[in-house]
């Protein structure tokens, strides 16, 4: 008897397609956010899945719009830098140095060498304690409690540093128009020294539970790439466009402050995968680490002198003065009262945050209150591209790549 | 119009020179002022022939009591050049509309969503214009000068 395979008269050609059919798939809509204890930033995100795929992404951003450019708008130029701190709470400092640096600029006033590298500094500090947070609550948010702890203990360290340097440890309010609130102590140097040892320490712990560890690894690597062209179209900027293969970084294309006389590498990846990110933001936390031990070598050469410019416009009269004399008196009074007056201009100036380029475009009117203060946020601009980049992929990856794009609510939303 | 060794104004100014209004380079930022109905062709000849390739920032001014009250303001950065530049495109109260930029920048979406929700500015041909920054029941522009900061906002209920 000759086999052959019983004939069924509504048996479809290809099992495998019709087996999907009879499933009867539908696309999901999942609401993810705004307050999700896998995300760190208040961000919705508005997912439509196909199974684990992700097939649409809506980014909703905006839960933490504060008002930030409007209240610049209605203060005196003073009164804008308490906001810039809180920006991006990792790294205020560096918020402050980008504003004051684009006022300066329409004031047309160079800072003192010894403000400069305070400046250079602190806002290094705070850049290794910017990256510490993202790659320690990466670490957190893909289950992993140890490297987190790690990475927090380190930044601690940099905030006790920055306690130390300025009386605050997050919204420090240090930089000034014109200088910085006042020199560091005596033993400023010492403990940074020792701190900076300990925080390099961590880092190599962080280092050995985390950069080859399997699941890690494979949670990271060609999960959200990005391609050097499409961080282009994009704008992107920052640790993303360095993972993506382009070594631009503002603090050397465009020195600003003291940055040329520092020897310093810019790490760049190859593939823009978050693995490459990861790599390239520890890299930048041990070349920041440098920068700060040359800071506090050049001060210590330096020795005491001004930290703030001397310009009547901007800084007030010694309190020695104040206190005994009548025009100093009323300077200081003049000053606290109606601010400086800007001259009339607009300027835009940027720096290298540690989410990417932070600029601030602004416009003068001549007066003591800004017409127009806009701060180009390296956040806002660089999530923009997430929904493109993970088209397709699995709902998992979203964590990591979000993590790794560090989207700082206050900064992106302000 | 000087070009003030920019590349960008000199070439800008050579090939498209009716659609310049004016140049400035205050404290070194090369500005060029163009008329708000070219932008897309300023744009595509600043990325294409001059390599500006990058559309770093995009905001606007309101210039309250000045005729055309907004500004839409552009900054540039070219990858190969290292080099900025400035273009500015007025825009009248009455329209307040200029053309999106989305086909030649990827990076304009979500920058003139922010400005028409701040400032009420309709970008044509923007694929997806919504607000982003504030909710849809939000009433009036806040970033518009004539926007008092205290004004309050009805309660909005939930949304499904």
């Amino acid at each position: 008897m000759a086999t052959q395979s019983p004939s069924f008269p509504d048996r479809p050609a290809n099992l495998e397609e019709d087996f999907e059919r009879d499933l009867h798939t539908e696309h999901q809509i999942l609401n993810m956010g705004p307050s999700h204890p896998a995300t760190h930033g208040t961000v919705k995100f508005l997912i439509e899945l196909d199974g684990e795929s992700i097939v649409n992404l809506d980014i909703q951003v905006g839960y933490l719009h504060r008002g930030f450019e409007k209240e610049c708008e209605s203060g005196t130029w003073y009164q804008a830098i308490p906001y810039t701190d809180r920006l991006n709470y990792n790294s205020a400092i560096l918020a402050n140095i980008g504003y004051c640096l684009a006022v300066e600029k329409l004031l047309g006033i160079e800072t003192p060498e010894r403000c400069q590298w305070l400046r250079v500094m602190s806002g290094e500090i705070s850049r290794v304690a910017d990256h510490l947070t993202r790659c320690g609550a990466a670490c957190l948010e893909l289950a992993a409690m140890t490297p987190f702890l790690y990475g927090i203990q380190a930044r601690e360290l940099c905030w006790d540093l920055m306690e130390m340097l300025c009386g605050a440890r997050v919204t420090s309010n240090y930089i000034r128009i014109g200088g910085v609130k006042h020199d560091m102590s005596p033993d400023f140097p010492p403990t940074a020294h020792d701190f900076i040892a300990q925080i390099r320490k961590l880092l190599v712990d962080f280092d050995d539970v985390i950069t080859s560890n399997r699941i890690f690894v494979d949670r990271l690597k060609h999960t959200g790439v990005i391609s050097k062209e499409d961080c282009i179209r994009y704008a992107v900027t920052g640790p993303m466009l360095r993972s993506a293969g382009v070594g631009l970084d503002v603090r050397k294309t465009e020195p600003y402050l003291v940055y040329e006389e520092l020897d310093f590498d810019i790490p760049i990846g190859e593939v823009g995968d978050n693995y490459d990110r990861y790599l390239v933001c520890v890299e930048e936390m041990h070349q920041s680490l440098r920068i700060v031990e040359q800071c506090l070598d050049r001060l210590g050469k330096l020795g005491p002198g001004p930290v703030n410019v001397d310009d009547p416009r901007v800084r007030w009269p010694a309190k020695g003065k104040v206190f005994n004399r009548m025009e100093e008196l009323i300077a200081q009074f003049k000053s606290v009262t109606e601010g400086p007056l800007v001259p009339e201009g607009e300027g835009y100036f940027a720096i290298e945050s540690a989410n990417g380029e932070l600029g601030f475009y602004l416009v003068s009117d001549g007066s003591a209150v800004p017409v127009k203060v806009r701060c180009r946020p390296p956040s806002f601009v660089n999530l923009a591209p997430m929904g493109a980049m993970l088209k397709g992929a699995l709902l998992a990856d979203l964590i990591p790549t979000f993590d790794f794009l560090n989207m700082i609510g206050g900064e992106c939303d302000r | 119009m000087d070009d003030f060794g920019s590349s960008a104004l000199r070439c800008l100014i050579g090939e498209l020179p009716e659609a310049v209004a004016r140049t400035h380079a205050q404290l070194g930022d090369a500005t060029a002022v163009v008329e708000p109905g070219r932008i897309r062709d300023v744009m595509r000849f600043l990325r294409d022939e001059v390599n500006f390739d990058m559309l770093m920032d995009l905001t606007a001014v309101d210039y309250l009591g000045r005729t055309p009250r907004f500004e839409v303001v552009y900054h540039l950065y070219s990858t190969k050049l290292n080099e900025r530049v400035r273009i500015k495109a007025p825009v009248a109260e009455e329209t307040a509309e200029i053309p999106s930029l989305t086909e030649l920048f990827a990076s304009a979406n979500w920058m003139e969503r922010e400005v028409f929700d701040l400032y009420g500015i309709r970008f044509e041909g923007h694929p997806d214009l919504r607000r982003i920054l504030l909710y849809d029941e939000f009433e009036g522009h806040p970033l518009r000068k004539d926007y008092p900061k205290e004004r309050r906002q009805p309660l909005v209920g939930p949304r499904n």
